[in-house]
């Protein structure tokens, strides 16, 4: 039973959103994945304007339609748009069967731009996945670090924040949230290197792990071996492969009567 | 049986790794069921003395029991006097190949001692590992960045040197690209899957080299060996596709008589 909070229909075989959301399952069947939450569609757009997003988020709509016992959607909002975004949150989580927020390169997350975003989130229960890297060689300009990440969560210490990636470079994103105790992390995205499991939990908490897989760019079979073969007890590895997501998202699928 | 051709022993320079030391790695790799693992030395990435690194492979390997260990010596050919260190690895260690690092040896693989280097390894029946990559370029260390070996220059080589045995490891997909096909269709030329992603990634390979050129290679203890075993679940591989990846291409590119 293992719930996955980061995948996409982009770099799936298939033509239409419910081709790639079939092709998606089959291959987390595999592995025993039981629930995904996806965000965004195809092909992926660094920058959307309103009107993609829009598109983007219909993609994921029409993809999780017929899958709403295994797929979760998250709505792809753009702090350069925030407008647009708290609307899209309206539209497809308030109104809609969608249960969370994904936040990913467009704009910086530190600034008060975000702040209607993350505050109508926060309203709804919705927890908000905001991907995060530090690249040796520098993020794209609009692209948020960890520690960017920080900054937006001592300004919103109700909100559900997710550090997408754990920063990529995973020692440093570690570092940088650790001191942020309302900050939650997930392990997607990067490669399957040893270890990476074990500092998070030694210095973060089991509970503020998740699993997430960054499928289909990335594999979940690399993904999910840095939690099975981490050196962890089998309780951490639950509450990383299952619990701690579940409990992130229960109040707003009890409050939007999902059974899970 | 179960071979992985993409193990290294040592220790990581930029962070611990569960098993750098043998012992621990051959705990780890029968834990697995792996029975023979191909081993580089990381030492081989950055010392200059490759002659005491390679002894010391061979004799880390001679020393466990449990799992045969194959070592692969490391080989610079900008180092003075390489060939000898091609010639111990084979006459005084007898180890059926080497593995080469282009980027952190600091040359291009269009260099002529490239050639020479391949040429030599092929004389004595040597399998050749390339590493592309030994990690993700965007988290290394900011004093130490090693971007990966270009292989563009790589497919001239492979047909103008008959004989050649070679296997290419952690080459992502974005990285090896269109040249795999036409390497692959040289019958000389073998891929691990260590860097191969994505939900169809070791499917895509397959498809592309063929299931006899894929050999299975986890980048362990680096990389969680798992990652390359679940790989083969998640594929949905035919049982004759995952023996032929786990275990039987390994056997043809490099019997045991060797």
């Amino acid at each position: 039973m293992i719930w996955d909070v980061h995948s996409h229909l982009n770099a799936v075989d298939g033509r239409t959103p419910e081709e790639k959301m079939a092709g998606l399952l089959r291959y987390a069947d595999r592995l025993g994945i039981e629930r995904l939450c996806i965000f965004m569609g195809f092909p992926f757009l660094t920058d959307p304007k309103p009107e993609q997003l829009r598109q983007q988020n219909d993609q994921v709509l029409q993809g999780i339609g017929h899958h709403h016992d295994r797929a979760f959607g998250f709505v792809y909002c753009s702090g350069k748009y925030p407008e647009t975004s708290v609307r899209e949150i309206d539209r497809c989580v308030k109104n809609g069967p969608m249960v969370g927020v994904k936040l990913w390169v467009a704009h910086r997350c530190n600034g008060p731009e975000l702040d209607p975003i993350i505050a109508r989130a926060t309203e709804l229960q919705a927890p908000i996945l905001q991907h995060t890297w530090f690249k040796v060689g520098g993020n794209l300009p609009g692209e948020s670090t960890p520690s960017d990440l920080v900054e937006l969560a001592k300004r919103h210490p109700d909100a559900k924040l997710i550090c997408g990636h754990t920063g990529g470079d995973w020692p440093l994103g570690v570092r940088a949230i650790r001191a942020s105790k309302s900050l939650a992390t997930e392990i997607s995205g990067s490669d399957p290197t040893t270890g990476m499991v074990e500092m998070a939990v030694r210095e973060l908490g089991a509970e503020r792990v998740l699993f997430g897989s960054d499928s289909g760019s990335r594999s979940f079979a690399s993904q999910l071996a840095k939690v099975q073969d981490a050196d962890v007890p089998d309780d951490v590895k639950k509450l990383i492969l299952r619990d701690n997501l579940r409990r992130l998202l229960m109040p707003i699928l009890q409050a939007k009567g999902i059974k899970a | 049986m179960s071979v992985d051709t993409n193990i290294s022993v040592g220790h990581w320079p930029f962070r611990h790794l569960p098993a750098a030391e043998p012992a621990a790695l051959v705990k780890a790799l029968a834990k697995y069921g792996v029975t023979e693992a191909w081993v580089g030395s990381f030492e081989g990435l950055l010392h200059k003395d490759l002659a005491g690194v390679n002894a010391r492979l061979a004799d880390i390997c001679r020393g466990q029991t449990g799992v045969r260990l194959v070592p692969f010596g490391s080989v610079n050919p900008r180092w003075p006097d390489w060939h000898d260190d091609v010639r111990r690895c084979a006459e005084e260690h007898r180890m059926p190949g080497i593995r080469v690092h282009p980027n952190y040896h600091g040359y291009k693989l269009t260099d002529p001692l490239f050639a020479k280097l391949l040429s030599l390894a092929t004389e004595r029946k040597m399998v050749v590992q390339l590493v592309v990559q030994m990690e993700d370029v965007r988290t290394q260390h900011p004093l130490i960045i090693v971007p990966p070996v270009d292989l563009k220059p790589l497919a001239g080589f492979v047909t103008k040197t008959p004989g050649l045995r070679l296997q290419i490891l952690n080459a992502p997909i974005d990285v090896a690209g269109e040249l795999i096909v036409p390497l692959a269709r040289s019958g000389q030329v073998y891929f691990d899957f260590a860097m191969h992603e994505g939900v169809r990634g070791l499917g895509r390979l397959r498809d592309q080299v063929g299931p006899e050129r894929a050999l299975f290679g986890s980048h362990f203890p680096l990389f969680h060996w798992q990652a390359a075993a679940l790989k083969i679940r998640e594929t949905g591989l035919s049982d004759a596709d995952a023996r032929a990846i786990m275990s039987t291409n390994a056997r043809a590119l490099l019997p045991l008589s060797s």
